[in-house]
């Protein structure tokens, strides 16, 4: 299989951002997942976001492991340097990435068993860091690429392709990062376009960990009767607690909606978080009732979504370390190298 | 036995309790030493332990400048009841004992071939103090008041170094040097002194400065220009990346804002701090880690990563005996294949060989400038008594001109000049492809990253023919480092000889010692000290041009000398095994012994001192 580029042919009428880019500047190489598999849904999401949000491409860093889903940063933004890393550890890569340099926007895309199974480790810690990213995990229940054995994620009791269940206990994602202090939560569905496209841009202009848990069915692997991250079942269970719309600083807020019902949360960089409220008790500000909620809500069956958590008000690993404002990458040597008359002096305190 | 009678050339050994605060007091013996212009070299040797069991210091005092480990022990400062036999049995016959007197021993806990100088120190310490606190730290202030009597070592210089260690608490300048002079007073009182052994002012130390190996490193990483640290403590390696946190707060702190100008993470494990230096490499700043061989065996996936995604990286390994649950105080250099060809699939690295502290620095800084031109991770190989061990060394140096070799990396405007981008494209011949850093261009230059399984344009394939067209690539870049590495550093015999000997890394000190016993002996050889992997073209020729080359290592496997015939095609009967690897340092007196035993065995020419004939034994 060799590299297969897009046709570049653009056509005159398409829509252009702020940018005056179309949308097909931010795409990549034509995918090579199974037809009709969630992750190139999710791609053509993450295209759509930094789109709308008007990004520069190649300001964006994409980084991720190994997996089908993993595989997916060739196939958007063909602009931005990406990097494949290794199983399970692209958590640890990014955040090096992010050391370098503050000032790109880091993307990480993983799956289920590189950031459940092998790799849970490093996304703990990514996200107890508080490392300025958007981490998506393309939750499917199995390893695709390595042909449908359960990952992590699968539920006990669900069915894998061949009948036989899986025996051991989910690890729950969105759970995880709310305990492990994410600044942004989020699930939602490659099968919900509308849901999941304003959920990555509030990730991505979010300033801190965000994390979003995206249930993106395996056609190949996991999408039969008695699986539990198949289109039908995520569909009729799929309890969104709200809809989100990102509003950028310049936009005018409207409140067409019954007061109580929208709640506006506004991010450090300006824009606005607009939330329309489908459970009416949910306050996605307030994270201990958001692990409570989910807790019973899981018990009873469902699956919900939306965006689950979020402090407006973050902080980052580079605040934490009190990194210069400066990328480090960008430092000469007359900052970096004190030179012949500081080793002088060093030469004189060890006599 | 008669007694040793020795000016500025002994062995002085303390055994004391870990945790027992002895550590300073022992560092201002070795310290006075060096003061009054004698070199003196200190070795820690330690348990795996934070407190109660036993640990020892030795000093070596060598006039001649000796500072290899020595073996043997002529004086004995036995503190630690707990290894008492073992410690008297370490003394050589007409050697000395000091010990604390107060508990009286019984006369077969003593030998009859020594001197024993018995001093209460505990009783004295009681008398003087109350704190129980004080009674423990001041007593060993007090036997180094005890030593400078017995030694003769002037007590203007240990008060002086008090005054200096002190500055900043000055009020404790006063109560250490009471009880500095009580020690004295006593020991003037009760012992003869001095004895035998004696300490006498001389000239042999001149500018050179005392510093530990990781500390240097740690300094060199920050001349080096790096910016980003990863790490996972261990010993004997986790003072390296304490040492860049102290040398950043001071170099590299904005001086208005306090912004720091550097990042530092303790990450999870070793496999999250390679990660993250490899993450930060391949955006374009300078990063390390700091790991002992544990670490080394976590990261192999991502070493193998860096090798074929050719991200630039430095590793620094503070080598110790393995495995995990071995000896991890104990030193040894047997981390040299692990590293060499670290990971899975065909892969090599970059590895340098320090010699002490000094080119711990040295290294440490040129292992960045490697790293960027290469692009590909370097190994920095220390080991525990070069990391962990003040030593004397020549002053450290800079030369203000020099710049940091960032390596091939197209910028914006070359990228926008329309220069031809293609990330694993040989354009220049010598086997390294220009990069560039992520967010460079809005248009061009960008790739995406990945081990094998694309083409020379970064672009997708599984191709056979690209996949071998740049592993090929890879060893013309293999060659290039070759040419790029630090030079070995020869020295013949006078007149030559026909044996060599190739040694590397902390083994340098004792290796000059055995030089001059071997030449004593009539034994004349050419020496190399093998600075880098892979090899400069020097090494092989070196090999060439003896009958025979002994092979000195600290480690089972004669690990340097498998590279040498893997890599360099030598016929292995002409390279012989020198090998020390107990966990104690190699000394003198080791290779000499296996090198003249060798050299006997064989029947070779007695060296002559002149000809113009290359001569051997
Ligand atoms: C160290 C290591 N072990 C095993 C593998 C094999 N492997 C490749 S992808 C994969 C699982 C990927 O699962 P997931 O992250 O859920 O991605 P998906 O394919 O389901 O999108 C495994 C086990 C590997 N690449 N590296
Ligand atoms: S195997 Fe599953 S996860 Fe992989 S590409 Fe096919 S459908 Fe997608
Ligand atoms: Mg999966």
């Amino acid at each position: 299989m060799t590299y297969l580029p897009k046709p570049k042919l653009h056509h005159p009428d398409l829509p252009k951002n702020e940018l005056g880019l179309t949308r097909r500047d931010y795409e990549g190489a034509i995918s090579t997942l199974c037809a009709g598999c969630g992750h190139d849904a999710i791609s053509a999401a993450i295209v759509h976001a930094c789109y709308n949000l008007s990004l520069p491409p190649h300001r964006i860093a994409k980084l991720s492991g190994i997996g089908c889903s993993s595989k997916t940063p060739t196939y958007f933004l063909g602009a931005a340097h990406g990097f494949n890393s290794v199983h399970g550890r692209m958590p640890s890569v990014l955040t090096g990435a992010h050391l370098a340099n503050r000032d790109l926007i880091y993307l990480g895309v993983s799956g289920d068993g590189d950031s459940a199974s092998i790799g849970l480790g490093q996304f703990a810690h990514a996200l107890r860091r508080g490392v300025n990213m958007t981490y998506i995990v393309e939750n499917n229940g199995v390893y695709g690429l390595t042909k449908g054995q359960f990952s992590a994620t699968a539920d006990r009791g669900a069915l894998n392709k061949r009948g036989a269940a899986n025996g051991d206990e989910a690890i729950d994602m969105v759970g995880l990062a709310l305990q492990l202090g994410a600044t942004f939560v989020a699930r939602s569905f490659s099968g919900d376009k509308a849901q999941l496209v304003p959920l990555i841009e509030a990730a991505l202009t979010h300033a801190g960990a965000a994390f979003i848990d995206c249930i993106s069915p395996c056609v190949t692997f996991n999408n039969h009767a008695g699986s539990t991250k198949s289109f039908d079942y995520v569909r009729e269970h799929n309890e969104a607690v709200n809809f989100l719309d990102v509003i950028s600083g310049r936009e005018t807020i409207t409140l067409e909606q019954e007061p109580g019902t929208v709640e506006l949360v506004t991010q450090h960089d300006g824009s606005v978080l607009r939330l329309r409220k489908v459970a009416g008790d949910y306050d996605p500000t307030d994270r201990t009732s958001a692990i409570d909620f989910l807790a019973r809500h899981h018990q009873a069956g469902e699956i919900v979504t939306g965006l689950l958590y979020v402090d407006p008000d973050p902080t980052s690993l580079h605040g934490h370390l009190g990194t210069a404002t400066k990328p480090l990458n960008a430092f000469d040597d007359a900052v970096l190298i004190p030179g012949s008359a500081a080793l002088a002096k060093i030469n004189a305190s060890l006599r | 036995m008669k007694p040793l009678v020795r000016v500025n050339d002994f062995v002085v050994k303390f055994a004391n309790v870990n945790g027992s605060g002895s550590a300073s007091a022992n560092r201002l013996f070795a310290q006075s030493i060096i003061r009054m212009g004698v070199p003196a070299t200190p070795r820690n040797i330690f348990p795996s332990n934070i407190q109660g069991l036993p640990t020892w210091y030795e000093v070596r005092v060598s006039e001649a400048g000796y500072l290899g480990a020595r073996g043997g022990t002529d004086l004995m400062v036995a503190m630690n009841p707990q290894t008492w036999d073992k410690d008297v049995a370490g003394i050589v016959p007409g050697g000395y004992l000091f010990y604390d007197s107060t508990r009286p021993l019984p006369a077969a806990k003593f030998r009859d071939d020594i001197t024993v100088l018995g001093l209460p120190l505990t009783a004295i310490c009681n008398a003087e103090y109350t704190d129980p606190r004080q009674r423990q730290l001041f007593k060993n202030i007090l036997y180094v008041g005890a030593l400078s009597a017995i030694l003769d070592i002037d007590p203007v210089v240990i008060e002086q170094l008090v005054a200096e260690q002190f500055k900043a608490k000055e009020k404790l300048i006063a109560p250490n040097v009471h009880a500095f002079r009580l020690g004295r007073a006593h020991a003037e009182k009760s012992l003869p002194c001095p004895i035998g052994l004696t300490v006498r002012r001389a000239d042999k130390v001149g500018e050179r400065i005392f510093l530990e190996g990781n500390s240097a490193a740690a300094l060199g990483a920050v001349y080096g220009g790096a910016t980003a640290c990863a790490w996972y403590p261990i010993t004997p390696s986790t003072s390296l990346a304490e040492a860049y946190q102290r040398w950043c707060a001071r170099f590299r702190t904005d001086p208005e804002t306090k912004e720091k100008r550097y990042a530092i993470v303790q990450a999870e494990d070793e496999l999250a701090s390679i990660g993250m230096v490899i993450g930060a490499g391949w955006n374009g700043a300078r990063a390390f880690t700091a790991t002992s061989g544990p670490g080394i065996s976590l990261m192999q996936e991502f070493l193998g990563l860096a090798y074929f995604a050719e991200i630039p990286a430095v590793i620094f390994d503070v080598q110790r005996a393995g495995p995990s649950t071995g000896m991890p105080t104990r030193t040894q250099q047997c981390d040299v294949l692990s590293c060499a060809y670290a990971s899975h699939g065909d892969t090599k690295h970059v590895l340098l060989f320090p010699e002490d502290p000094r080119e711990c620095f040295e290294l440490g800084a040129t292992a960045f400038d490697l790293a960027d031109r290469l692009q590909t991770p370097v190994f920095v190989l220390l080991d525990l008594d070069i990391g962990m061990n003040e030593r004397l060394v020549a002053p450290l140096a800079w030369d203000d001109t020099r710049r940091m070799d960032r390596g091939k990396v197209m910028t914006a405007e070359m990228l926008e000049s329309g220069r031809d981008f293609g990330r694993y494209l040989d354009v220049d011949g010598d086997g390294i492809p220009w990069r560039t850093w992520p967010g460079t261009h809005p248009t061009r230059g960008a790739y995406f990253t990945r081990g094998t399984s694309r083409d020379r344009y970064a672009r997708y394939t599984e191709e056979g023919d690209a996949y071998r067209d740049n592993m090929e690539r890879l060893l013309k870049k293999f060659a290039t480092a070759r040419t790029l590495v630090p030079a070995p550093i020869r020295r013949d015999a006078p007149g030559g000889s026909r044996l060599g000997v190739i040694y590397y890394g902390s083994t340098a000190p004792a290796m000059d010692e055995a030089l001059d016993l071997l030449a004593a002996e009539g034994i004349a050889l050419d020496a190399l000290r093998v600075r880098a992997f892979p090899f400069h073209a020097d090494v092989k020729r070196f090999v060439q041009e003896h009958e025979r080359v002994f092979v000195v290592e600290q480690n089972r496997d004669a690990q340097l000398r498998s590279l040498l015939v893997v890599e360099e095609e030598i016929d292995p009967a002409r390279l012989v095994r020198v090998l020390h690897y107990d966990g104690t340092p190699i000394t003198a007196d080791a290779i000499v012994g296996e090198i003249a035993a060798h050299a006997r065995v064989t029947p070779l020419r007695r060296a002559q001192s002149h000809g113009s004939q290359p001569q051997g034994v």
